[in-house]
């Protein structure tokens, strides 16, 4: 669409849009016959919970890739394709965790062994007596390695959280936080931003395609911003609107808080093997820990 | 004599800012019947069919249902609430307010599963309701995906999936095409001959002619206007020109110029 090339937010919205119809709404691969797709979504819930702890607390580089290297076996036999899953966890990691990962690698923040210097100032400098800024900024090991935990931490944590997100339809995973007791409200916010995200994108979109098709030549900036601000108040006033009335059109059809599903949720001896080849994970974990002294 | 269905008596709603949406409605619906209550948008007609249907209470005077009065404290009440669910079903004016489930299956299956019918019920009741309405191929898809006709079609399957006693409905031929239209008012039609009540709170004066049996007018001013039969009600320009459901004509005929006004009303004869 030619006219979204210059302007940001209505070229971000249409491919926000996009992004969510493929990524959040795709249930193609919860329907696939793969090991993770068979567990039932309690068991995997836990496991995967499991897992997140695990990798959590692990310190230990060595540990940290084995379990990655476990997420994307699990990717495989659960036959997730490994270039979809790789670009869905990839694509958050250098922006999210890159940000906080990169100024940890330098002395300023990790001091240690210094792997090369990046910029030299005459002398040290000290602000206000609070921080002080050595006169060789260099990048560390010990920053490094830091740096390298965190986003294979991150990586993991990303992976399995993926993994339960596209191996399980929806409303089974809201059937399994409720067998948890996870709060009803919770579920239920889960349930309708799941459901009406998208509506209000396109209604964001429509809004925007709406104004430039009453819109002549160029408006200024400031002008702009306030659209964009009334826009928001309207959208956040219709979400309210929404969300009282899809609640009470969930209410008139017996809805009481509980999330059920057709087939009622069975444990078989798929999930026990699962839960203990998840437990033997487990104890590797623990044990390649240990094994630092 | 049979119980009514819905008996109000002055009923009247506020919302929390005061502004009133309903004031002094009294109305009564029998079993079987099909009730017509007509008005402009803005009249109060989806407040009085959400009071109907247990949605909201009324903050002045009563609405009981099926000799029950209805309100919050009898809803809290899980027995009651389920038995009153499986016995009326609401059509909502906007089938995005509708349609919340992942696909259309899962829609179709929501108000038998949140009943608790048994699992082999359930597939059975959502497969003859996506086959009535002709909306099997549609199945898989997300509600997203799905045309306004499909949407409303799909909304109305998951009220068939329940097979309630009443079906209380808030615009259901608003915004549709014209085939959709005549498709909903033949399917409205079909569900009177098995003996169901229907509540139809609609604008469309045509509609109206071919559904009701009986028809309440709500005012611009939240009130009760009138009731009567289709014909005492629809003939009477006067009312509906007060009640803002016709409008003066002003239109050409060579030189000369005619004012009348401009009634939404077919005659259907045989």
């Amino acid at each position: 669409m030619f006219f979204y090339r210059k302007d940001f937010v209505a070229r971000t919205l249409a491919e926000l849009t996009e992004a969510l119809q493929r990524a959040v709404f795709t249930h193609r691969y919860a329907r696939l016959p793969g090991l993770l797709q068979r567990v039932d979504p309690r068991v995997k819930l836990v496991t995967l919970m499991v897992f997140l702890i695990g990798a959590a607390m692990a310190h230990r580089i060595e540990t940290l890739m084995g379990l990655y290297a476990f997420s994307l076996f699990l990717a495989i036999i659960s036959r997730v394709p490994l270039g979809f899953f790789l670009k869905r966890v990839w694509f958050f990691i250098p922006i999210f965790a890159g940000i906080i990962a990169v100024p940890a690698i330098f002395n300023v923040i990790t001091p240690g062994r210094p792997v090369f210097t990046v910029f030299r100032f005459p002398d040290p400098i000290s602000l206000l007596g609070l921080v002080h800024i050595p006169a060789e900024i260099t990048v560390t090991e010990q920053g490094l390695k830091g740096a390298a935990i965190f986003v294979i931490r991150v990586a993991d944590s990303v992976s399995l959280a993926v993994l339960l997100v596209i191996t399980t339809e929806w409303m089974r995973l809201l059937s399994a936080l409720s067998a948890f007791r996870f709060p009803r409200m919770g579920i239920l916010m889960l349930a309708m931003t799941y459901r009406y995200i998208f509506l209000f994108l396109r209604v964001a979109e429509e809004m925007f395609l709406a104004r430039r098709s009453r819109t002549v030549g160029h408006t200024p900036a400031r002008e702009k911003r306030r659209w964009i601000a009334g826009g928001t108040a309207f959208l956040l006033n219709r979400s309210y609107n929404l969300g009282n009335e899809v609640y009470l059109a969930m209410l008139s059809r017996g809805w009481n808080g509980r999330a059920r599903v057709l087939e009622e949720l069975h444990a078989g001896w798929l999930d026990a093997l699962w839960a203990a080849f998840s437990l033997l994970i487990l104890v590797a974990i623990v044990f390649s820990e240990k094994g630092i002294g | 004599m049979s119980e009514p269905v819905f008996e109000l008596e002055n009923t009247g709603y506020s919302y929390m800012d005061g502004l009133v949406a309903l004031d002094n409605i009294s109305l009564q619906v029998m079993p079987g019947e099909r009730v017509v209550i007509l008005g402009v948008n803005g009249s109060g007609k989806s407040t009085l069919i959400k009071i109907m249907d247990g949605l909201y209470f009324p903050t002045t005077g009563e609405c009981r249902a099926f000799g029950v009065a209805l309100t919050e404290r009898q809803f809290r009440n899980e027995e009651f609430a389920f038995s009153f669910r499986r016995k009326v079903g609401l059509l909502f004016q906007d089938p995005d307010v509708q349609l919340f489930s992942p696909t259309v299956w899962n829609e179709v299956a929501f108000a038998p599963l949140q009943l608790g019918l048994p699992e082999r019920e359930i597939k059975e009741r959502v497969e003859d309701a996506l086959e009535t309405l002709g909306i099997q191929h549609l199945k898989e898809r997300a509600p997203y995906q799905l045309s306004e006709g499909e949407k409303k079609k799909v909304a109305l399957a998951s009220l068939l999936s329940l097979d309630p006693q009443v079906w209380l409905m808030d615009e259901p031929t608003a915004n549709l095409d014209p085939r959709t239209q005549g498709w909903v008012i033949d399917f409205l039609l079909s569900l009177a001959d098995r003996g169901k009540t229907l509540v139809l709170a609609i604008h469309e004066l045509e509609v109206a002619q071919i559904v009701a049996q009986r028809i309440y007018v709500l005012g611009e001013d939240h009130r009760m206007a009138a009731q009567g039969s289709p014909d005492e009600i629809l003939g009477n320009n006067d009312l509906l020109a007060r009640a803002n459901l016709i409008h003066v004509h002003r239109h050409f005929h060579g030189g000369d110029v005619h004012r009348h006004p401009h009634v939404h009303k077919h005659d259907h004869h045989g």
